[in-house]
């Protein structure tokens, strides 16, 4: 059944395809269902071959299925093969698990948009392009795939391009991205440069041959790559404009998948991470920094997407902080449990901003508890799983990433533990804006009976819960968040899932920790007691309150200035040094070169013209005389 | 008695200078065709005379070409002559100078 693994990305290529041609015939929401159907039957295929791979002996759980030669130019031989092992299963798992979901829930979503089937076809190569990218078995097909994601991100960032901060939203992701391809290109360059091969195992099999500086420089270039992709230090602006994309994608693409392409990258070159522990220090420093910074922005945000999204850098800087680590295993874990409750938030908050309007302000919200009791519990255990309250699976993930971050530098474990604390703070600040307190928005009521008569009832506002199709994924969400922790329990080396699970791709470069069972429930404990922390002091903050200054200062609401940094550093630059191209270079040495050629033609061409007297005689004398000339020449010649 | 080849010559030479002044200094376009005409047939009498001194066949070979290319020079000649003309009767050389730069 493992042959079967091709399907994994040609169901939603093929549901694409279809939808490309004929979507708009389909309409709505029969276009929606297919696109769905598609990811889901690519779902349950990644089950059975997931289940095939399980049914193996770990030491062979790893089969490429190659499909085609893509390009064969000298030395360099590139086929489009399918890497089947257990890092690419559970990534496609997830991947497909997640994106069926909020397919689904995008048919209620987006069932008033006018470009619904289009939006299902970009979602359907998002998933294939995706799913490229984490099956790969070289890194040229995984870029492939890495440029697809990116590319669809940018068509659904500026799905409603209509509005000028989606338009621009969608080209700053691009460029932000641009800059980390760019690194990712030239670490393939210099891949192929030293081994000969681009595919991973041969790869990984050469790489003694390569060179420490050599190492170095592609893991630090891979990883440039990465943060762009996955929005970290110094790249990560883009992510929080990408939230202007509805919020289905906003769900799917900038919180559960695409963001984590770099995370599975930094993993799936663990083999190169191991041999430049320094690189991979520099990584988790990164990803701690990018943590922190992020953690702090959200603090201060009142867009309640802006809050999820800068939440998102934030995990994934957790992440990054975990690969750097060597703790591949916890990295995993923790984009598995957040793709889980950060999918499961993103489309609690698309509820609320379709309950409440399109609102997105969380000052504006309130009191939607008793509205809203489906998105509000959901909601809930999502924000106890990113907090990291026990026995949720945010608990689990975390704490493994913060021990592990303490065995290479108890620094990294504090910048980890004051974040977790931040995260959850501002969940709970959201939480509270959001579902309780009083409502701060006009409902009917507010307006009394007569004022009632006046207003037109397009204009009051009746929260309640989404439709089935859009209930049904946060419930699944919520179970999965809830669940997902006992995958990987720290207490027993019996309990370890994941780890035995991926130890056929990692197990040989993980980092191991020895800590004993007494200092594993310490953690677990500070790390709960981290948790509850935060959820309290949120609670006591924001159970009154609606704005309070001086915990939400300009500086992080504009996340640390570093737009503004970027606009003044950079932008403001070029656009002087493009001016000046246009006016000075431009104008005066490019035009002015032109220009006087042309000017130096038309002088002599006007003091010559005077030579052209139109006199036919005068001709005949320039004849004559040139004859006279040519003669006397040749005389004189053959004389001398 | 046979008249030297330098005779010949210099009758050429005078007849070419004739023609040549005379292109120059008169304005009537008839005119200035015949003196075109004469420069061609004194250039003519010296590839006659050349051949005749050196004994050489070529010169006046040369000679039917001159001719052929006279004959077609006056063909096209007199038509822009007459074409002149019907634009303005009585016109000079000089009127025709519409191509003045």
């Amino acid at each position: 059944m493992i042959h079967a693994a091709f399907l994994i990305p040609a169901l939603p290529l093929a549901g694409f395809a279809i939808l490309l041609l004929c979507g708009r015939r389909l309409g709505n929401p029969l276009a929606g269902w297919i696109a769905t159907g598609f990811v889901g039957a690519s779902f349950v295929v990644t089950i059975i071959v997931f289940a095939a791979l399980f049914a193996r002996s770990p030491d062979t759980r790893s089969f490429t299925q190659y499909l085609f030669t893509w390009f064969s130019v000298d030395r360099m031989n590139v086929g489009v093969g399918l890497l089947i092992d257990p890092l690419s299963m559970t990534m496609a798992a997830f991947v497909t698990g997640v994106s069926a979901l909020i397919h689904l829930y995008s048919i209620g979503y987006m069932e008033h948009d006018e470009r619904y089937s289009k939006f299902f076809v970009y979602m359907n190569l998002f998933v294939f392009a995706m799913l490229m990218l984490v099956l790969a078995n070289n890194f040229l097909v995984a870029f492939f795939g890495w440029e697809g994601v990116g590319v669809v991100s940018y068509f659904l960032i500026a799905f409603w391009f209509g509005r000028p901060a989606a338009a621009s939203a969608g080209k700053k992701a691009m460029i932000y991205n641009r800059i980390g391809d760019a690194g990712f290109l030239v670490a393939l360059f210099l891949i192929f440069e030293k081994t000969g091969s681009l595919t991973y195992s041969v790869v990984f099999a050469h790489l003694s041959s390569v060179g420490r500086a050599n190492l170095i420089a592609i893991a630090l270039l891979l990883f440039l790559g990465a943060c762009g992709k996955s929005a970290q230090i110094p790249l990560f602006p883009w992510l929080a404009d990408a939230m202007e994309g509805p919020t289905p994608v906003s769900a799917l693409i900038h919180a559960a998948t695409m963001v984590t392409a770099g995370v599975y990258l930094m993993c799936r070159i663990n083999p190169i991470l191991h041999l430049v522990p320094d690189a991979a220090h520099t990584i988790a420093w990164v990803g701690a920094a990018t943590a922190f910074v992020a953690a702090t922005a959200a603090c201060a945000q009142r867009d309640i997407k802006k809050v999820l999204a800068y939440s998102t850098v934030s995990q994934l800087g957790f992440m990054f902080l975990a690969a750097g680590c060597g703790a591949y295993v916890a990295a995993i874990f923790l984009m598995l449990t957040h793709a889980f409750y950060k999918a499961l938030l993103f489309l609690g908050a698309g509820s609320v901003i379709h309950a409440m309007d399109d609102e997105q302000d969380i000052k504006k919200m309130g009191a939607l508890r008793a509205l809203m009791p489906i998105t509000a519990i959901t909601c809930l255990v999502g924000w106890f799983s990113i907090a990291g309250v026990p026995p949720f699976s945010g608990f689990w993930s975390k704490g493994d990433v913060l021990m592990n971050a303490w065995s290479v530098a108890p620094a990294l474990w504090g910048i980890g533990a004051v974040t977790a604390f931040l995260t959850a703070y501002y969940m709970g600040r959201q939480y509270y804006l959001v579902f309780l307190g009083t409502p701060r928005w006009s409902s009917a009521k507010e307006h009394g009976d007569v004022a009632m008569k006046a207003v037109d009832h397009e204009s009051s506002l009746h929260p309640k819960d989404a439709r089935k199709v859009m209930t049904v994924p946060l419930v699944v969400l919520a179970v999965l968040s809830g669940l997902a922790g006992f995958l990987d329990l720290p207490f027993h080396p019996d309990f370890v899932f994941l780890e035995r699970w991926l130890s056929p791709v990692v197990g040989a470069n993980l980092a191991h920790h020895s800590f004993s069972l007494a200092a594993t429930w310490a953690f677990s404990l500070v790390d709960a007691a981290v948790a509850l922390v935060g959820v309290g002091i949120a609670a006591l903050v924001w159970k009154s309150a609606v704005d309070r200054k001086a915990i939400e200062p300009r500086f992080l609401y504009f996340a640390w200035f570093v737009d503004w940094t970027y606009d003044h550093a950079i932008a403001r630059p070029s656009k002087v040094l493009a001016s000046f191209a246009a006016t000075v270079v431009e104008m005066k040495m490019i035009d002015g070169a032109v220009n006087g050629i042309a000017a130096a033609f038309r002088n002599t061409g006007t003091k010559l013209r005077r030579v052209q007297s139109g006199y036919v005689r005068n001709y005949a004398l320039g004849v004559l005389g040139g004859a006279v000339l040519v003669i006397a020449y040749v005389v004189f010649r053959a004389r001398g | 008695m046979s008249i030297s080849g330098e005779w010949y010559l210099v009758l050429s030479a005078v007849l070419f200078t004739i023609g040549a002044v005379g292109l120059l200094v008169r304005r009537n376009v008839l005119v200035m065709f015949m003196c075109v005409e004469l420069m061609l047939n004194a250039a003519n009498l010296t590839f006659v005379t050349f051949a005749r001194e050196l004994n050489d066949i070529g010169g006046q070979v040369a000679v039917f070409f001159v001719l052929v290319v006279a004959a077609a020079e006056v063909v096209v000649g007199l038509g822009i002559l007459v074409a002149i003309f019907r634009r303005k009767v009585g016109a000079t050389a000089d009127d025709a100078h519409t191509l003045k730069g």
